[in-house]
């Protein structure tokens, strides 16, 4: 919070844009639940190869994400958000 | 060789019909040939705003159907002479023209035309397809509202997932006091949420209506919206032309800066 907005109260626009921005974020995913069902199941299976994953904690979706870098002057592009615990390493298959 | 313009929006409401017959004012004042397609199946508006009702004898459907030729169907403009208008079957609906039907009916009308320009209907179903199936460029016109920015979005996604080359933003009805006090989102705020190319920014004015009511579209003329259009226009044509100044925003240390510096 900057020290501006403690004596400026949030305009009405402010509030349009920020509630736009949220809502384009859901509106511009094109992935369909199920698709997401089957891409998190893929992941999975090939994460659990080496790793025993913690299920209750997984969280992983679509997302909107500035780019970094000099001339993209901070566009959004859809990023694959993936959050996933792992309990342990699966030790036993080396090489 | 014309260029097949596409103007849309999603939202209903937004004013594409009124920007429709204005940019073909504008383009018939600077001398270009321009042919408006009035793609709203069932519920055509394009003839009122450009006061042309009363000349309707053939439409779109009977075009493409090939009850009558296109030359048949087109209405000439009442000011403009190289401005025409065709319009839409009132009593049909929007299943009676296909995207291929409206492809070719445009390729075939470029080759006479500078500009073709088509007044798509609002949503995103089959009249949304049919005016979008020839179109090399589209303008999206949005209003400063969340609802209409928000259908903006998904209209930008769909014009790129079909691949049409160019799309561009009008923002209307825009009113400067509300930006300035805050209240409501500038034409900068708009292009930045929805990240395309700014065509123009055209204010909320009274002469709007009133050149609706009277079937006149003002592009060009002495006001503020009319301006608007013309530079849109010019814009069109590949011209630099700068942005109206309709508002001027201050942030609290430009505001107090200003106070020191008078």
């Amino acid at each position: 919070m900057k020290l501006t907005d403690i004596f400026k109260k949030k305009t009405s626009s402010q509030a349009a844009k920020d509630r736009l921005k949220l809502v384009l974020v859901s509106d511009r995913q094109s992935c369909s639940p199920e698709l997401m069902e089957r891409i998190k199941n893929d992941i999975l299976e090939v994460l659990s190869k080496y790793a025993e994953v913690d299920q209750t904690g997984l969280d992983i979706k679509f997302t909107q994400m500035e780019t970094e870098g000099a001339d993209t002057d901070g566009k959004t592009v859809p990023a694959l958000y993936a959050n996933i615990p792992i309990r342990h390493m699966k030790h036993n298959i080396e090489g | 060789m014309g260029e097949v313009i596409v103007v849309t929006s999603g939202k209903g409401g937004v004013g594409k019909t009124t920007t429709t017959a204005n940019i073909g004012t504008a383009l018939a004042k600077l001398n270009k040939k321009v042919v408006l397609i009035d793609t709203d199946i069932g519920l055509r508006n394009l003839d009122v705003v450009m006061g042309l009702e009363n000349r309707i004898v053939y439409n779109l459907v009977d075009v493409v159907e090939g009850s009558c030729k296109v030359k048949q169907a087109m209405i000439r403009d009442k000011r403009y002479d190289t401005l025409f208008l065709l319009p839409a079957a009132q009593t049909k609906d929007k299943t009676s023209v296909t995207p291929d039907q409206m492809k070719k009916l445009s390729e075939e009308l470029k080759q006479d035309f500078d500009y073709v320009i088509m007044d798509c209907p609002a949503g995103i179903e089959q009249g949304f397809k049919n005016a979008i199936a020839g179109a090399e460029r589209a303008i999206v016109v949005t209003t400063p509202e969340v609802s209409a920015v928000r259908d903006a979005d998904r209209i930008i996604g769909l014009l790129e997932a079909n691949e049409i080359g160019k799309t561009q933003l009008v923002v209307n009805r825009i009113r400067p006091e509300m930006v300035k006090r805050g209240d409501m989102m500038s034409a900068d705020d708009v292009v930045d949420i929805l990240a395309v190319e700014l065509l123009g920014v055209v204010p909320d004015d009274e002469s709007i209506v009133i050149a609706t009511n009277n079937g006149e579209p003002l592009a060009g003329d002495n006001s503020l919206s009319g301006q608007a259009y013309m530079n849109i226009c010019r814009r069109i044509l590949g011209e630099s032309v700068p942005f109206l100044k309709l508002e001027e925003r201050k942030g609290l240390f430009a505001a107090i800066a200003s106070v020191f510096l008078r």
